[in-house]
């Protein structure tokens, strides 16, 4: 009787506050199929799709969008790369270099954006010839996802059978090639896992890009610029469709780490930073 | 005769190309945020006066702006934790809690672009006829950060075993008693994380402010991003930035002095 009551309540708390927070992402969604300047305006509501038109036509929002994923991948990868290899280094290290390693990784995750920001903006100033643009960007994104790489590789390596690698060089096969064929296939689920943060932290981020961006525009910028003139209706097309691709992003990795994790348990909530 | 052998690497040596990023792009330009922080624009000789200007300006607008920092930061993590705290908890008994999909409904928020987010809050307050201000800047803050402060609450909430609450009914305590003496006190890891991953980003963020509210609003993020866009005032940014960094180093020391070792790192596991 009692357990049934407090059912009640549980749901209804997760029913409010689940329409807390889709109520705005709804208002955008529904509203980006209509012209409407102002959102909420139900008596002028027609169905068009011009404002996805004027999205797909802008010679501002599609270069941008480009620019985004040219960095984001980018940043991504190398930040993969370097951050895989790093977990494995800091992984084997003796104890108190280990220690020092891990505190230094969490310098740039402690750290407010803004200050990371302004230091490199400072840094290419004075050191790299007032480097700007797509390249610093690349670089500045780098630097910030790598930390969350190496966290998501880090618990995999601790996981892996520490026999492994003594087996391959046991077997004649040398530490590089033990590495590559035998350690590096193990850690791809966490390495993937890497990647996607990597992607959407730097897909995300305009505190950095803004001060290091020079010329070139990426969305978040776009959007950060727009923002204080007021921004205008194709912004709404705009979310809907980033906001459709990382619902189509989850479910793709939330179906593939279901299938592979009904052992292990696990599921998305890894990927989530 | 010692014969020369062939080289082998060491699997430590792959965190050298880390260790040498790391050096170059985030220990050196802090330095080098230090270093502009230190010397005056014009005259490029070394002084203190952009550290002094922040605390004896004019108006005494810089003060108030760091107070008004804090008081947002702190007035949003209260009211994402009285928010999240029920939530998680809810979330994290059993009709709730099936394959943690609601959890995973509640935290998708997060991976949209955080200013598309502050967009939609914008428009949702025109539509409720709110203007940019106080009100408006306070529920952007909470809608952005909430989901950083629910997920390390569930976390931990939902790692506790099940086993102690039923040993506590079993002992006679109500489960008011049981929460209160079982729950909440081991649920705390998690107060902590997320408390720490909503108070230090709301401290230096000024894209909601300039967004969704108005120069009253200001924060001490504003205040580095309007000094540093401008030239002339550039080297004053960067001092407030360092003071920033500094501010920010304090929270974590003192959280880690509070929560001890485990939690801290396990904030910054979280962030």
């Amino acid at each position: 009787m009692k357990n049934r009551k407090l059912t009640i309540i549980g749901w209804s708390l997760i029913a409010v506050m689940l329409i807390a927070t889709y109520f705005p992402i709804a208002i955008i969604v529904i509203f980006s199929f209509s012209e409407n300047k102002v959102v909420g305006d139900w008596k002028n509501f027609s169905f068009s799709a011009a404002l996805y038109h004027t999205v797909f036509t802008s010679d501002k929002i599609m270069p941008a969008l480009l620019n985004t994923f040219i960095v984001a991948l980018s940043a991504a990868a190398a930040a993969t790369v370097i951050g895989t290899f790093a977990a494995i280094g800091i992984y084997y290290c003796r104890r108190r270099m280990k220690s020092v390693l891990t505190t230094l990784n969490q310098i740039t995750l402690v750290n407010a954006d803004i200050v990371t920001g302004v230091s490199l903006m400072f840094f290419f100033l004075l050191l790299l010839g007032r480097l700007n643009g797509i390249p610093a960007m690349i670089i500045g994104h780098t630097v910030i996802t790598l930390p969350y790489v190496i966290l998501m590789v880090m618990p995999r390596l601790s996981q892996l059978n520490p026999n492994l690698y003594e087996a391959g060089l046991d077997l004649g096969a040398g530490p590089a090639r033990t590495l590559f064929t035998v350690i590096l296939p193990q850690l791809v689920p966490a390495m993937l896992g890497g990647f996607i943060m990597a992607f959407t932290l730097s897909m995300d981020d305009y505190v950095i890009a803004k001060f290091i961006k020079g010329g070139s525009e990426t969305v978040s910028t776009l959007i950060y610029n727009s923002a204080k003139v007021g921004l205008k209706p194709e912004f709404r097309a705009l979310s809907t469709l980033l906001f459709a691709l990382v619902l189509a992003v989850l479910a793709v990795i939330n179906i593939k780490s279901a299938r592979r994790s009904k052992k292990s348990g696990g599921g998305l909530l890894p990927f989530i930073r | 005769m010692t014969k020369l052998r062939p080289y082998r690497f060491k699997r430590q040596q792959l965190a050298f190309p880390y260790m040498l990023i790391t050096a170059a792009l985030v220990i050196v330009p802090l330095f080098i945020l230090l270093y502009y922080a230190c010397t005056d624009y014009a005259t490029g000789k070394v002084s203190l006066m952009n550290f002094a200007a922040f605390f004896i300006d004019r108006e005494n607008t810089n003060l108030a702006t760091l107070g008004r920092s804090f008081f947002m930061a702190f007035l949003t993590t209260v009211i994402c934790l009285g928010l999240g705290y029920p939530l998680a908890y809810v979330l994290s008994r059993s009709p709730f809690n099936r394959r943690g999909i609601l959890i995973m409904i509640f935290i998708m928020p997060m991976w949209i672009n955080s200013l598309l987010r502050m967009f939609a809050v914008k428009n949702m307050m025109e539509l409720f006829g709110v203007g940019s201000g106080f009100g408006a800047v306070l529920t952007g803050m909470v809608y952005d950060f909430f989901p950083f402060m629910l997920l390390p609450l569930f976390t931990s909430l939902s790692n506790i075993d099940r086993s102690y609450d039923e040993a506590s009914n079993d002992l006679g305590a109500t489960p008011l008693v049981t929460f209160i003496k079982v729950t909440l006190p081991l649920s705390v890891p998690g107060i902590i994380s997320g408390v720490l991953m909503v108070f230090m980003p709301t401290i230096s963020t000024f894209a909601v402010v300039e967004m969704l509210g108005s120069q009253d609003q200001n924060m001490l993020g504003n205040l580095i991003n309007e000094n540093i866009s401008f030239a002339p005032t550039r080297n004053v940014g960067a001092a407030y930035a360092f003071i920033l960094l500094i501010l920010v180093a304090a929270t974590m020391l003192i959280a880690n002095l509070a929560g001890g070792k485990q939690k801290g790192r396990e904030a910054a596991n979280l962030l």
